[in-house]
């Protein structure tokens, strides 16, 4: 869970900062060319390849260490701990993965998709990745779905991240102190980036 | 604080045996003084069941002055009751007002099955134990205390590490019945010694092991055992507890 889960973390940061180049206001000139980059060049398109492999695994290890520990309290408390020990979003991470999950689906069929089979699967011509967006986004549901997925990743990142590092072992103070710093930052500036995004086009904030 | 008397209402978890089902029976108990600790608040109704012919209240205690391990009622939802860092013998009625109703069940676990009442059997921990919580020392005369140079910081942490009771609060509070804490405190305690060092692979690897055999669930760091601990043993711990699993796994043979 911890490993698949900083890979996803470190996938985020170049997704994030690729997509970040819409706000160039160039009219999409430098993220197409950012975009380019990625899908019509061998290297990026093989480490996707691991990208997937890393998320099923995540999914799959997901799935497992939830269905084992579901198993676990055949009889449940009248009364609920709640809140007074643990966060809800800690305690609800496999439900969050789930929204999350959905949203990437739905993520995967509006651009992944459409573009990779434009291409032949192979290295073949792109769409513009940048119109496609202003397409997709200038429905207000599907905006209302993608900052709602966004939500979700957050409250999934500021669990994961910290949790992720205790998992692997990390128990030095200092380490631990920016650990727990750095996840909330993350998953708060990240999420929100990616958020303002759809947000962005239909607001017509960009030129 | 002034002294009160209050009447209350008892939910309490009644199951005759491993088998029984089990159903909530409601308890109602009078004249309870704000200076009785909860477990009296128990002998009192159950002196009033024994008189009336009734089958008294099953609940496990033995010290009652918080250091044993033995107590374990999960009260209102939260294991040890509504104090923080403190067990069930410690609670006092003070912590109630007059007219309150008080949900009482045992610890809930598959690993921990209700005996009876609110007695669970909690052997599977000794069995984690019996795997590797100990040292091998050889007869003989006593080594000097002060022989072995173990720094200040260490000795502390380790400190804190074996104040742990035993009592599985850490495995009733957390959402998937996990005994990280619990395990990470016993190994932790030993790993940060040296008369532990010499067998840390094995014993991490074989608590484990045992640890998933008597069917607690995976640890997700969710924080809900260090908040209902009563000897407040630290999170800390179970990154030990993976640090060490981690090279033993790593390194080991």
């Amino acid at each position: 869970m911890a490993l698949t889960g900083i890979f996803l973390i470190l996938f985020l940061i170049i997704h994030v900062g690729l997509n970040a180049c819409i706000w160039a206001n160039d009219n999409g000139a430098m993220f197409t060319q950012g975009a380019h980059f990625m899908g019509a060049n061998w290297v990026p398109r093989i480490l996707e390849i691991g990208l997937f492999a890393g998320l099923i695994l995540h999914i799959v290890q997901g799935l497992m260490l939830e269905a084992a520990n579901r198993s676990k309290r055949a009889t449940k408390y009248a009364v609920s701990y709640g809140n007074r020990g643990s966060k809800w979003y800690s305690r609800s991470m496999g439900l969050l993965g789930t929204i999350v999950l959905l949203f990437l689906i739905l993520h995967l069929a509006d651009f992944w998709l459409p573009n990779r089979s434009h291409q032949g699967f192979l290295l073949g011509e792109e769409i513009d990745l940048y119109k496609k967006m202003q397409d997709v986004f200038s429905n207000l549901w599907v905006v209302v779905i993608y900052v709602l997925g966004c939500i979700s990743l957050g409250y999934h990142l500021a669990h994961g991240f910290q949790s992720a590092f205790r998992t692997l072992g990390v128990t030095n103070k200092r380490y631990c102190g920016l650990i727990s710093s750095t996840g909330m930052a993350f998953s708060i500036i990240v999420p929100l980036a990616f958020a303002m995004m759809p947000i962005s086009f239909y607001l017509g904030w960009l030129s | 604080m002034e002294h009160y008397n209050m009447n209350l209402t008892l939910k309490v978890w009644r199951q005759s045996s491993k088998q029984d089902s089990g159903r909530f029976e409601t308890y109602p108990v009078k004249n309870i003084s704000s200076e009785m600790s909860f477990l009296e608040m128990f002998d009192v109704l159950n002196e009033e069941l024994i008189r009336d012919g009734k089958d008294p209240i099953a609940f496990d205690h033995d010290c009652r002055e918080g250091i044993c391990g033995m107590c374990s009622m999960v009260i209102d939802g939260k294991p040890h009751g509504p104090w923080k860092a403190n067990t069930v013998c410690q609670l006092h009625m003070r912590a109630y007002n007059d007219g309150d109703t008080i949900v009482i069940e045992p610890w809930r676990a598959n690993a921990f099955p209700v005996l009876k009442d609110l007695v669970v059997d909690r052997s599977s921990f000794d069995r984690i134990i019996q795997a590797g919580g100990y040292i091998s020392v050889n007869t003989g005369n006593a080594v000097d205390a002060n022989a072995l140079p173990i720094e200040k910081d260490k000795a502390d942490a380790s400190f804190a590490a074996a104040a742990c009771i035993g009592c599985g609060a850490c495995v009733a509070a957390c959402k998937n019945s996990s005994a990280m804490l619990f395990l990470s405190a016993k190994v932790s305690h030993l790993a940060l010694l040296p008369q532990g060092s010499p067998e840390r692979k094995t014993r991490v690897m074989n608590m484990v092991a045992q640890m998933d055999k008597e069917g607690f669930g995976g640890c997700t760091n969710t924080g809900a055992c260090e908040a209902t601990c009563p000897k407040e043993i630290s999170l800390s711990n179970i990154a030990r507890l993976n640090q060490e699993y981690l090279l033993a796994s790593l390194t080991s043979e």
